[in-house]
């Protein structure tokens, strides 16, 4: 525990005019839940693709520290070399589940599928897997052969969850986890999502617009705006003692429970 | 005695952005000094900065300057120069705080909102719980309160199984922001009794007790803070 | 005024075997290097031929661009010699190159093929030319070419596992009953082109060239010789040929491949070879 999983530095990016990241550095330590805040277009979901290895930067590293201790360069990794950790080491819950599920392909076999890309070929042993990862994330296992079509937003939350967690991850990389569901339903699912990543002690980087959310799951929070961090820290000190005028704005404009 | 904490030249003040850039100054020059087995009473007028100073020891405020002393793993560690990794690590081995509401998680039983400290210190789930029931019985929690969430108890509940999880883990440095608010009587003598053993066991205590009973039967001196002039 | 020469004879307007040299010379290259990487899908320039996509084109440009004069042609079409389409096709090649054709499976050194594999066992320096409607083995999953090849170039394929596991979830057993995907030398995913799974076995180690032909998806690919060529399935659930447990009502066969035929008006039914060659064979005939 004495290395970050992920290391970044001097992150760049340009969308024609645009400066989606203007000089960003940030690390991720084992077992250590960061969330990134800020306004749409303040280039946080942009900062979770380049560190996720989606999409590259103009400039900057993204280091990961895998396994077996061996440092590997995000951006020059071959793509077979990102997709292999993404779906081994990393996870990626995406906002909306069409883009992390097969929607024609049962609960199930979405699940089975991590465990069969690594290499998981005994079909007993992926289903019950599948069945006790649907049990952890509270959604009934005996919907094990329905499609996520026939699921609520929440439910596919849940399934994507499942999904990316059944292969025991060291990273998870959310995208606004909970963005486009019901008040009950995300607060239900950001309770699950707070307990499951204390019992397996996983590292998390999610980005998300609901400061609520942040307060609830995060260790420290970072807060983006125009492509640059302009505060991070503690989660609680930087929304209870926020130093920048941009996130006092941001803490202000919540609603008190 | 030896010094588990010590602040010095600590400073604290706020520039309130969205109020047109208004600052003000809570603390300048501030300096304490807490023994282990000691408790130290928090004084002074009404917004004068005593809640703040134990925002900034809890590490919940930074500083603007000066330094917070603390005796962790076997060294000091500056607490106002700490980031945000090694601010959770002394939270979690050194550092407790009783606060004087009770920030409710959804779903998670008093039983579990106590355990989770002890949890977190690598104690044994079975062992956990038992320390957390003990505790809670302790504190009068009827039996039946321990499996439920406590967003639904009472204010003087919810203080209960705050205390309880501030006192389960046996921190070396120990905060309470009023830990006897919203207690009956009986109650109050409990928590007395369980701020004495841990002063026995060796703990610094930092307190603020409105309740002036409760203050002179726990402390052994009381340090003032008093209110800066507004800085414009 | 000129005769039209008998279709089953040789007629000299045709260069031989039809294509010219240069289209042979570019498919005998996309033969090789698929043979060189085996299962993998090579594209090449098909060409129009002159019968519509589906009734072969594929495996006809494929076995024009490898036959010499000295070969003896097969066709079959669901294990048959004499359907219409394998009959055409072999009268086609009979006409345009002059080769000996024959329905014997011993005999012949290439076999052209839609949806069987002999019965008897294949020899060394003979080749098996499939006509393949749909080559890419993971068309249904993944619908987006670019990414498929990409898949194929990660070996990445999971989702070839993942629909075996949602037939077994459905049906209970793996429901791909023709063209089930293989893995060839432990790399490529294949298509065996719509066999049935009776069939995929005898692909395994083979001694002959198998060489896979699709016209209108323009791409050509190959076992070689004793390459393994497994099914894909699971360990608890292990990929299992079947055939329909009767007798085969001409020639007794218990081990063939069989066609079920309506027999009468009154749905009586009876099973038969689908080779027809072994089951002459086995006959006497």
């Amino acid at each position: 525990m004495t290395a970050p999983l992920l290391e970044s530095s001097g992150l760049h990016l340009r969308f024609g005019a645009v400066r989606a990241l203007d000089g960003v550095a940030i690390d991720i330590w084992p077992g250590e839940v960061v969330a990134i805040v800020g306004e749409s277009g303040s280039g946080k979901s942009t900062l979770l693709r380049v560190l996720a290895g989606q999409i590259d930067a103009d400039a900057g590293s993204v280091l990961y520290r895998d396994t077996d201790g061996v440092t590997q360069d995000i951006p020059a990794l071959s793509e077979a070399g990102r997709r292999s950790l993404m779906r081994s080491e990393w996870g990626f819950v995406h906002q909306n589940a069409r883009d992390g599920l097969r929607m024609g392909i049962s609960a199930g076999g979405n699940i089975g599928e991590r465990l069969m890309s690594a290499g998981g070929r005994h079909y007993g042993r992926i289903r019950a897997e599948a069945a006790d990862w649907m049990a952890r994330v509270e959604m009934d296992p005996d919907r094990i052969d329905e499609t996520p079509r026939n699921f609520s937003g929440g439910m596919q939350q849940r399934l994507q969850i499942a999904r990316c967690l059944v292969t025991q991850p060291r990273l998870v990389f959310m995208d606004e986890p909970t963005g486009g569901l019901d008040v009950s339903v995300q607060a239900k699912l950001l309770d699950l999502i707070r307990g499951l990543v204390a019992k397996l002690g996983l590292a998390v980087l999610f980005v998300t617009h609901d400061i609520a959310a942040a307060r609830l799951l995060a260790h420290r929070i970072v807060v983006m705006r125009h492509g640059r961090i302009v505060e991070e820290g503690l989660a609680d000190r930087v929304l209870d003692d926020p130093q920048h005028e941009y996130t006092q704005l941001l803490v202000a404009s919540v609603l008190a429970a | 005695m030896s010094a588990v904490l010590k602040v010095e030249e600590l400073a604290k003040g706020f520039t309130l952005h969205l109020q047109g850039g208004l600052g003000f100054q809570v603390l300048r020059d501030e300096q304490l000094v807490v023994n282990a087995g000691e408790c130290v009473a928090l004084t002074g007028p009404s917004g004068a900065g005593k809640s703040t100073l134990m925002r900034c020891l809890q590490g919940n405020y930074g500083a603007d300057s000066g330094r917070i002393m603390l005796a962790h793993r076997g060294g000091m560690v500056d607490l106002a120069a700490a980031d945000a990794r090694l601010v959770r690590e002394i939270r979690r081995e050194t550092l407790g705080y009783v606060s004087q509401f009770l920030r409710v998680i959804p779903r998670v039983s008093a039983r579990d909102v106590v355990a989770e400290p002890l949890l977190a210190r690598g104690m044994a789930p079975d062992e956990a719980e038992a320390r957390a029931t003990a505790l809670l019985t302790r504190l009068n929690l009827p039996p039946r309160l321990h499996g439920l969430p406590p967003a639904t108890f009472s204010g003087g509940e919810q203080q209960r199984v705050n205390l309880a999880r501030g006192f389960a883990p046996d921190y070396p440095i120990l905060l309470l922001d009023e830990p006897t608010a919203s207690l009956d009587a009986a109650n109050r003598d409990v928590v007395i009794g369980l701020i004495h053993e841990a002063k026995s066991r060796g703990a610094a205590l930092v307190g603020i007790f409105h309740d002036i009973e409760v203050r002179d039967r726990v402390a052994d001196r009381t340090h003032e803070i008093l209110a800066l002039e507004e800085a414009a | 005024m000129n005769a039209i020469p008998p279709l089953n004879r040789p007629d000299a307007a045709y260069n031989f075997a039809y294509l010219d040299e240069a289209t042979k010379r570019m498919i005998r290259r996309a033969i090789l290097k698929a043979l060189a990487i085996p299962g993998h899908q090579i594209p090449f320039g098909a060409r129009e031929m002159p019968l519509p996509y589906g009734w072969g084109t594929g495996g006809i440009q494929v076995t024009a661009a490898i036959l010499g004069p000295r070969d003896v042609l097969k066709v079959i079409d669901q294990g048959a010699d004499d359907t219409t389409n394998a009959v055409s096709i072999r009268r086609f090649f009979a006409r345009v190159a002059d080769v000996q054709t024959t329905t014997r499976t011993a005999d012949a050194s290439i076999i052209q093929t839609r949806h069987r594999i002999p019965e008897r066992a294949l020899t060394e320096g003979q080749v098996m030319v499939f006509q393949v409607p749909m080559p890419e083995p993971l068309f249904k999953l993944e619908p987006r070419l670019a990414e498929t090849r990409r898949l194929h170039a990660l070996g990445d394929y999971s989702l070839a596992q993942v629909k075996l596991y949602e037939d077994i979830a459905k049906q209970g057993e793996s429901g791909s009953s023709y063209a089930h995907p293989v893995m060839v030398g432990g790399r490529y995913l294949m298509s065996p082109s719509p066999i049935p799974g009776f069939d995929n076995p005898k692909l395994h180690n083979s001694p002959a060239i198998m060489l896979f032909g699709a016209g209108r998806e323009k791409k050509i690919y190959a076992v070689p010789p004793y390459t393994t060529v497994e099914s894909l399935d699971f360990d608890d659930h292990p990929f299992k040929p079947v055939r329909a447990p009767q007798r085969c009502t001409a020639c007794g066969s218990t081990t063939s491949y069989l066609d079920e035929i309506i027999a009468d008006d009154q749905g009586g039914r009876m099973f038969v070879c689908s080779d027809t060659d072994h089951c002459a064979e086995n006959q006497g005939i």
